[in-house]
């Protein structure tokens, strides 16, 4: 979050170190205060009925203190209320929209358009436009989830029956992680993605590849690993362009461009994919995807196959 | 009995040792076990509500432990993703319901009649009563967690992770059951204190005159009573959902709501924070002026912030609920209700160090342990009040910054001044100190491991880091605070520890304390240590807010006088005196019941209910129900020596 990086963060982080500040400001004054009122005067030792002091006194302090307390807090809350309205909404309306659903543990994108054909799905990794606001649409698939990029915005939930809209910008070209939030269950912790905010030039380039569909390899080893993957993977997988259209999982159309495997478990290569495939339960035990049952060649094909996905 | 035997005028009289022997009789339990199993005096019972909510922190500890080891760097396999996900519910629902609430009715349980000079809770056969199903509910909810299958959706459990579709085995029917049983303890509690206020008062302690725990406890009840219906009705539905196809929860077409859950939930929870932490703040208000040799600075204030927190603080639950994509003007305005819920807390801590500032120190450890509860209370107040202002909260949410928060809050406002009360209280306990020296070892290494512990989570929850995950993977830099903070929880983890060692070792050998060991000011200690089975031997008169240091804080030699050894005598049979609510005019005699099998029998009863509801073995229910009802016409079977019978009277 320190590195705020759009429009709603650095809206945000003024008011976050502000509060801090009042905060150690608070827990200063109370310990020096708190050591002050001990140590003014030596302690005394107990003993069998002793001098007790009369019930006066020491209600200015109260006063006094309160008093600034309370002037602290409505100031924070006023500043809360304008933060508030400042992050509502965008100064434009949003050009794109995405939907996003969690599923048990990974992230479901889609690209809205009016356009159907040009209407596309990818998982855990998000690609948006920079210096524009974009709309978000998030739906929880299953159980509850949350969605937080730490330096774009605060979290919102996606919840099962409800679609909760909000909105992004980054300011800068980069790469952001980000994470679900809210306790969803065994894979919870590994349950991550990345946004890519792209220049507008880099983002329309990326868009217009993604809505294409990926090309099925004319023969020999590549052609024999899309074989294996619509028999093995096809049920819960999709790929573009393949016969391989299964819903259950993340849809893997250029796969070969992702940045991580798994919702942000792995790094993207080729070993790891294999390491993937040969034991998914050892990676992130629980998750849904079951081992599938293929020879060493067979799992080589399908990697290889995989990587052609760009 | 007539009914002039209510209110005759008892005589008035002064403490005289054949007196107290009657009174022995008539008060005392049965020796042995049948004696153990059936008593209703509330000091036992009181005992063993800390006893008992002591061994369940102690599990709930352990649990932490464990898991800090996992997550003491990252990637670690020390545990599976199941292990961890039960033990961490298992931890927070252990603290919040089997520990934090409970040790305070103990000690709510154990002071009251003696901090209000009377004889007794009002209703002693239902004090006996909450207990039991507390610990059958305690032992309900472990028995999943020993047999493999715990609570593992979290304390907050919420839906549709916790419905049938997504969790299975038992373990939410478990949580659900054990939930809804510790419901009707507590709400039984929670009834008894209230009345108990209302017409258990010495004569003339009228309610400007009780001490502050007495407030702390009394808004807590009354914030149980009506906080409780919401989370057992939210946990029968679900159990509806998931045993009995109903689909309040079903999010899948069903027509149900996940966010119905979490209002009831958080309409519960949030009350429930404030339930267990009032109480301590109270014996904190008690227990620090004794040590500052002087009354506690803005009484009136302090109570009243006890009951405005109490008030604010069913207004605010929707902050656990800032992410669920609520409409902005509803944000507002319960963001702006939790900041402003700070000004009472600010009441209080002002007054506590406006009392250290004003007074003399003395040293003692229980001293030690109150004097740092207000910095620890400081510390969890700012962090919740961060986590109000909402922009800010949808950074700081569901990371470890709220772990660092709700621990320096639980730990903080109830774990310290428990501990503090025990050093305060155990010679009135036991007739015995506890050990100043270990305490001072004791306190030190509570303080400094739980501020190495849990500091740094405020850190690591601003560098990102997810609450209730399992692992995390490696360079997210959180290794080293996260390693920090495993090495934290075990020095406060030893730190309790000595804790445990000094009481066990200072029951036998400690120094004898006498009745009045720290010279204190209220009734409590005007009574032998540890007090008779009757209490006092005749019934207090109170004129002020500190009876034992009247002599010296008087301004003039011919203020009224409160009397603590001298005034009614009542000694046929169990007798207390009741009297009026606000200024606690005597005005009859009440004829207290005698120890009794009912409860425990009742207890199990109801508790064979729920265990037929989890087996849905419906002959089960329906065999408990009928013991139920059998043991509750045995219990409500009129008494001739209560007076609930209209025999014409042979004595
Ligand atoms: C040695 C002592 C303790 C340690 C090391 C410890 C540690 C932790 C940690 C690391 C978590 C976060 C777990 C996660 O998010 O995965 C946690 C949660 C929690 N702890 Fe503790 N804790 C301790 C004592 C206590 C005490 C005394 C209380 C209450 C009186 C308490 C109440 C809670 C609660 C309510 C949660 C929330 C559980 C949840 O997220 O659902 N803890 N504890
Ligand atoms: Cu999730």
């Amino acid at each position: 979050m320190a590195g705020a990086s759009g429009a709603k963060a650095s809206a945000t982080l003024p008011l976050t170190w502000g509060v801090i500040g009042v905060s150690v400001a608070v827990m200063v004054i109370v310990a020096a205060l708190l050591a002050l009122a001990i140590w003014r005067r030596p302690g005394i030792a107990l003993a069998t009925r002793m001098a007790i002091g009369p019930d006066k006194g020491g209600t200015n302090f109260l006063w006094v203190g309160v008093g600034i307390s309370t002037l602290a807090l409505l100031a924070t809350i006023v500043w809360t209320v304008k933060v508030l309205a400042e992050i509502g909404k965008p100064t434009v309306t949003p050009a794109l929209t995405i939907e996003v659903t969690a599923h048990q543990w990974w992230w479901e994108v889609r690209y809205l358009d009016n356009d159907t054909r040009a209407i596309f799905t990818t998982a855990n990794e998000i690609h948006i436009p920079t210096g524009t606001p974009v709309q978000f649409k998030l739906i929880g698939g299953d159980v509850i989830h949350s969605f937080w990029v730490p330096a774009l915005a605060g979290k919102t939930d996606l919840i099962p029956g409800q679609t909760n809209e909000i909105w992004l910008e980054a300011d800068k070209p980069g790469t952001y992680r980000g994470q679900c939030t809210e306790y969803c269950g065994l894979e919870h912790a590994k349950m991550a993605f990345v946004v890519v905010a792209d220049t507008p030039r880099d983002f329309a380039a990326w868009r217009s590849h993604q809505i294409a569909p990926d090309v099925t390899p004319g023969g020999g080893v590549l052609a024999s690993g899309a074989v294996y993957f619509g028999m093995k993977c096809g049920s819960c997988h999709a790929v573009r362009g393949s016969d391989a259209a299964g819903v259950l999982g993340p849809d893997l159309s250029h796969f070969a461009t992702r940045q991580t495997i798994a919702a942000g478990v792995l790094a993207n290569t080729p070993q790891n994919l294999s390491a993937w495939i040969d034991d998914p339960q050892g990676i992130k035990p629980g998750n849904l995807m079951q081992k599938p049952e293929l020879s060493l060649e067979q799992r080589g094909q399908i990697v290889a196959y995989l990587e052609t996905l760009k | 009995m007539t009914i002039s035997d209510y209110t005759r005028a008892p005589s008035v009289g002064t403490e005289q040792p054949e007196l107290a022997a009657r009174l022995q009789k008539i008060w005392e339990t049965a020796p042995g076990i049948g004696g153990w199993l059936s008593t209703v005096d509330h000091k036992e019972i009181g005992l063993r509500y800390i006893v008992t909510a002591f061994a369940f922190l102690i599990l709930g500890g352990v649990e932490a432990l464990v898991f800090r080891l996992q997550l003491s760097w990252s990637d670690r396999h020390l545990l599976n993703p199941e292990q961890y996900d039960q033990l961490f519910t298992m931890h927070g629902m252990t603290m919040i319901f089997l520990y934090a609430g409970p040790v305070l009715s103990g000690f709510s349980n154990y002071l009251w009649p003696l901090l209000l000079g009377a004889r007794d809770m009002a209703l002693p056969r239902l004090n006996a009563l909450s207990y039991w199903i507390y610990l059958f509910a305690g032992i309900f909810l472990y028995a999943a967690f020993a047999i493999g299958f715990g609570p593992n959706d979290g304390w907050f459990n919420y839906v549709p992770l916790a419905a049938r579709a997504y969790n299975g085995g038992p373990n939410i029917d478990f949580y659900a059951l054990g939930m809804i049983l510790l419901g009707i303890s507590t709400t039984v509690g929670a009834v008894n204190f209230v009345v108990t206020f209302m017409r258990m008062r010495a004569p003339g302690m009228s309610i400007n005159r009780v001490p502050i725990l007495i407030w702390g406890t009394l808004t807590a009840s009354m914030a149980n009573i009506f906080a409780i219906p919401a989370v057992s009705l939210a946990f029968f539905l679900l159990w509806m959902d998931r045993n009995v196809g109903t689909h309040f929860f079903d999010t899948a077409g069903g027509g149900g709501s996940a966010m119905l859950w979490q209002h009831l939930f958080w309409m519960f929870g949030h009350p429930w924070v404030y339930a267990i932490v009032l109480p301590a703040m109270g014996m904190v208000s008690d227990g620090l002026p004794v040590f500052c040799r002087r009354p506690l600075v803005g009484y009136s204030a302090v109570a009243l912030a006890t009951v405005a927190t109490m008030v604010l603080g069913f207004g605010v639950w929707v902050h656990h609920m800032f992410a669920t994509g609520l409409p902005n003007i509803s944000l507002s305005f319960f963001s702006a209700a939790s900041i402003i819920i700070a000004v009472p807390s600010a009441v209080g801590v002002f007054a506590w160090l406006a009392t250290i500032w004003t007074g003399r120190p003395v040293f003692t450890t229980p001293f030690l342990f109150f004097a740092s509860f207000i910095l620890l209370f400081t510390i969890g107040g700012v962090s919740g009040f961060m986590t109000g202002s909402v922009p800010v909260d949808w950074q700081l949410t569901d990371t470890y910054f709220v772990v660092a928060h709700i621990h320096y809050v639980l730990i903080g406002i109830n774990v310290f001044p428990v501990a503090g009360a025990i050093y305060f209280w155990f010679p009135k306990f036991t007739g015995r100190m506890l050990d100043e020296r270990l305490g001072r070892w004791n306190f030190w290494t509570m303080f400094v491991g739980f501020n190495l512990g849990f500091f740094p989570m405020h850190i690591s929850g601003l560098l990102g880091m997810p609450r209730r995950v399992y692992t995390y993977a490696e360079g997210m830099g959180w290794d080293w605070l996260n390693l920090i903070t495993t090495l934290g929880s075990f020095v406060f983890a030893a730190g309790v520890l000595m804790l445990i060692w000094n009481v066990l070792k200072s029951v036998r050998s400690g120094a004898i304390a006498g009745d009045n060991p720290w010279d204190a000011p209220t009734l409590e200690w005007a009574t032998s240590s540890p007090p008779p089975p009757y209490n006092f031997v005749v019934i207090p008169t109170v004129q002020s807010r500190h009876p034992l240091w009247e002599d010296r804080l008087a301004s003039r030699p011919d203020e009224a006088r409160s009397h603590p050894h001298a005034g009614l005598v009542l000694e046929h049979g169990r007798e207390a005196i009741g009297t009026d609510p606000l200024d606690a005019q005597p005005d009859i005699i009440l004829k207290m019941p005698g120890d009794s099998y009912a409860p425990l029998v009742f207890a199990i009863a109801v508790t064979a209910i729920f265990i037929g509801l989890l087996l849905l073995a419906w002959w089960l229910v329906a065999l408990a129900a009928v013991v139920t009802a059998a043991t509750t016409v045995g219990w409500l079977w009129p008494e001739r020596n209560l007076g609930e019978t209209r025999e014409p009277a042979r004595d």
